[in-house]
């Protein structure tokens, strides 16, 4: 375990995007190719399934320390992490053994399968065997949010440098299904000759945020726009009489989305689609909240698929034939897309992402302006001449959002952080004025600088009311401006609304709490927008 | 009515109307020790450890009315019987005890029970009424020994040093940044220090404390002189526009709040130490129960939890108390700003 902890450690230790790669490159050099795969899952999100639960870690490490439940519980609130918890509280031990990570992840496996007391007196075992900071390792490859700083990216560019391969491929290979378990290094990456998975999907293209207005990008001739849908990305693929949907976050999700396997009907083989899972009912697309009740829903049933029945609005071919389109220009894929749908039947399961027409930019700024009436968030920009890319990457796609709703909110309780906002103030929670009492209506975590949250933090210590468990109410003093996607009616909110993405926008040193938003402004809103 | 009581300006004495570390000007204040939050500004009278003169004089003015006594020695004040004594937090800090008609209270300021080699160690002293500071007061805090830390240190400057680079450490300029200067390994190069540190040292000096030799960074040097040596300054100044004048360097932090990984990724420094001035868990029950004090009173940290903690696992009459203290966060803040020494 020491050469992978010590790889965490030393990611953990920098910010700078080179030691980082290096630190991969040389683990890669010197680790043996199946603790590897492992690695290389771990740092992707993928890891052996839970053996024990949390709450029998919380409960062995209470019996072990001797400490009460009520300061492990608070304990933990200012640590954030549940895995540094307690692999710092338990005592401190020399581990002269040194058991590989393939060791450890083995023990996991097989820990699954047995009797509870057995699985207590094998993991009370591994404490006491491991140094704190291999013991912090061992309990996230149970607990899981190995946030160790590395990107699919930043993995990418290492292992292309650690094998001399051109990191696109490397990102292709890592996507999908594939199980650390069975698959080996050379498999997974290097042989040729094994028959491809059939389900595994390509990198996703993403665009980047256009900051300043269009001009910067040329002549409005060499650009397609569509409007900016607000679903779930997907990319789906029919090849082999199969057909597969996955999320952008790499999840195969086809089962979720039953409906859709029926376009095993309408496409030809080896193609695969990129577009965006929408909630479409009585001709037009419902609102993101509907869409929300089906994510991460395992089973859907008869009166879900009535209610939010959904259709994949498509903007883009990746293959077709069964060949591999993404270096082919926009252009060139547009075409085939739009020939795609002009054979294809009468369905409610494919759409095709109209493009706007449009010849100059004011002209395009102006529509953009009104893209919500379109129940849209804004517009994409496309080169024609571009390529399909992997990952985030400047100049070919970019998203021109509308600008964001807002509203001027009191913050009333604050809660601490996770991960590097661990025991600091960060998460707040804000309120409206409806007639002379504040009613809370969202949380909002990001947006402030560093040194902001240092400085609300020093106020939220000074100016508590009450605590309750981690949550402290606060002086309603602060107002900050709250910035959002969009709004709708809840019943799960005591102020009847939910937004989606809040962050705080500004910190309005300039305004009194009094000056504040109301209930009625947001009721307002909800009306036009919701 | 209790000898010691609390209130807006500080911790008051009205028998001998003196306040113990008030943060609001009086007419006479006794002081633990020089950091900021317990030595402030616009009091009449000032009377500390002899070990803190040099310091308070440099921080708060030379012509502050400064009385200064030894360790142990007693000072009566209408009756009351004041005396110093060890609180091993920086050198010359203090835990201040007083005695009126068999009524004892002991008020420890800041203080660590680890012995740090630069401050006299700490001592308990038995008492009826105990203030304490909970700064680290969670479990999870838990300090290696010194040398341990230390010697993390070095290795760290080494690897520098074999890059090139200078390695640079934020440490607050009174006390942790002396500890560093005493203790790190001269053999492997120059210790530079940032005005705020040398200006303190020269104090400490003055005071007649034995410090190893170090080098204000002035114009005087370039980039080559500072490659592959160490530069101590304080935490306010690491990635400031002052570290431009350094070279390729890189950066570490030592603070007890690097304990928590979180906190370590939340400040830019490419390393953290675990090094701090405060007790830790352990160091806080060894001193409250060496007290033998009945009466806790609790102030700065993690109050409410180790409040509860002395009341349920100890039996203790635990109070928390909200005072102006702030432990070591103050000290992040520090060395925004540059003095020549």
């Amino acid at each position: 375990m020491k050469q992978f902890a010590n790889l965490f450690m030393q990611l953990d230790q920098t910010n700078k995007t080179n030691t980082k790669v290096a630190a991969l490159v040389d683990y890669f050099d010197k680790a043996p190719d199946e603790e590897k795969v492992w690695a290389i899952a771990i740092m992707s999100h993928r890891r052996p399934k839970r053996p024990v639960s949390t709450r029998d870690l919380r409960e062995w490490c209470q019996e072990e320390t001797g400490l009460p439940e009520w300061l492990f519980d608070e304990t933990y609130h200012v640590v954030g992490d549940l895995a540094e918890t307690i692999a710092k509280l338990l005592p401190k031990v020399e581990n002269t053994e040194d058991r590989g990570l393939l060791y450890w992840v083995n023990f996991l496996i097989e820990l699954r399968g047995k009797p509870q007391e057995e699985k207590k007196k094998q993991i009370l075992g591994a404490w006491k065997e491991l140094e704190t900071f291999e013991r912090f390792v061992f309990n996230k490859l149970i607990t899981g949010g190995f946030r160790m700083g590395v990107s699919q990216k930043l993995m990418t560019r290492a292992l292309s440098q650690h094998l001399e391969k051109d990191p696109a491929e490397m990102a292709h290979r890592l996507m999908g299904n594939w199980d650390p378990a069975t698959v080996t290094f050379y498999d997974l990456l290097l042989d040729d000759s094994v028959e491809a998975d059939t389900s595994k999907p390509y990198p996703f293209f993403l665009a980047y945020q256009l900051e300043d207005g269009p001009e910067s990008l040329g002549s409005p001739h060499d650009w397609f726009a569509e409007y900016k849908w607000d679903g779930i990305r997907g990319q789906l693929i029919f090849r082999n009489g199969e057909v597969f949907l996955w999320s952008r976050g790499e999840e195969l999700v086809t089962d979720q989305y039953p409906e859709l396997k029926a376009v095993a009907e309408l496409l030809p083989e080896g193609t695969v689609l990129d577009g965006e899972v929408l909630v479409y009912k009585d001709g037009q697309i419902q609102g993101f909240s509907l869409l929300q009740k089906r994510i991460g829903r395992k089973t859907v049933g008869a009166k879900m698929l009535k209610d939010a029945p959904v259709v994949l609005r498509c903007y883009d071919v990746l293959e077709w034939e069964g060949k591999d389109l993404r270096q082919e220009t926009q252009e060139f894929r547009r075409e085939i897309l739009e020939t795609l749908f002009a054979g294809l039947p009468d369905n409610n399961l494919l759409q095709l992402s109209e493009l706007i027409n449009f010849k100059s930019w004011e002209e395009l700024t102006a529509l953009r302006e009104d893209a919500r009436s379109q129940y849209s968030e804004g517009l994409m920009l496309k080169a024609k001449k571009g390529t399909y890319g992997v990952g985030r990457k400047k100049g070919d796609w970019w998203k021109w959002k509308v600008d964001a709703l807002t509203v001027d909110a009191v913050m009333i309780y604050a809660m601490r952080g996770h991960g590097r906002r661990a025991n600091l103030y960060t998460d707040y929670t804000f309120a409206v004025w409806d007639g002379d009492t504040l009613v809370p209506f969202t949380k909002a975590y990001s947006g402030l600088t560093d040194e902001e949250f240092n400085k609300v933090d020093s106020f939220v210590k000074r100016n508590t009311l009450e605590r309750f468990g981690p949550v402290r109410s606060v002086k309603p003093e602060l107002v900050f401006e709250i910035a959002f996607e969009g709004i709708q009616k809840s019943t799960r909110h005591k102020s009847g609304i939910a937004l989606r993405f809040p962050r705080m926008k500004r910190w309005r040193k300039d305004k009194p709490p009094n000056e504040a938003n109301t209930l009625e402004d947001l009721q307002d809103l909800l009306k036009l927008y919701g | 009515m209790s000898l010691l009581t609390f209130n807006k300006n500080g911790i008051y004495c009205k028998q001998a109307d003196v306040y113990i570390d008030p943060w609001k000007p009086v007419k006479r204040a006794l002081v633990t020790h020089a950091h900021s939050d317990h030595a402030r500004s616009g009091h009449q009278k000032y009377l500390a450890h002899k070990r803190s003169e040099t310091v308070l004089r440099l921080r708060l003015g030379v012509d502050i009315n400064l009385e200064t006594v030894e360790f142990g020695e007693v000072k009566t004040i209408n009756g009351v019987k004041f005396s110093f004594h060890p609180a091993g937090h920086i050198p010359g800090s203090a835990q201040i005890r007083a005695e009126y008609k068999g009524e004892i209270w002991v008020v420890s300021g800041d203080y660590k029970v680890q012995e740090d080699g630069i401050s006299t160690p700490f001592e308990p002293i038995a008492c009826q009424h105990f203030i304490t500071e909970s700064t680290f007061g969670l479990p999870i805090y838990k300090w290696e020994q010194q040398p341990v830390v230390i010697n993390e240190i070095n290795q760290w400057w080494q690897s520098c040093k074999e890059k090139g680079k200078v390695a640079v450490i934020g440490a607050y300029s009174l006390g942790k940044a002396q500890r560093i200067i005493n203790h790190v390994d001269q053999g492997i190069g120059r210790i530079f220090t940032h005005g705020a540190v040398e200006n303190t040292n020269q104090a400490l000096r003055e005071g007649g404390m034995e410090i190893a030799p170090t080098t204000y960074v002035s114009d005087e040097f370039s980039k080559k002189d500072f490659a592959g040596n160490l530069v101590v300054c304080p935490p306010g100044a690491l990635g400031s526009a002052w570290m431009k004048r350094l070279g390729p360097a890189e950066t570490a932090f030592g603070s007890g709040w690097m304990a928590l990984r979180g906190a370590r990724r939340r400040r830019a420094a490419d390393r953290g130490f675990v090094l701090s001035d405060h007790a830790d868990w352990d160091g806080l029950n060894t001193a409250v129960l060496g007290t033998c004090a009945e009466n806790i009173y609790v102030t700065h940290g993690y109050q409410t939890a180790y409040t509860r903690w002395l009341i349920e696992e100890y039996g203790l009459n635990a109070v928390a108390v909200k005072t102006l203290y702030e432990g070591e966060g103050a000290e992040e803040q520090e060395g925004k700003e540059v003095k020549k020494p």
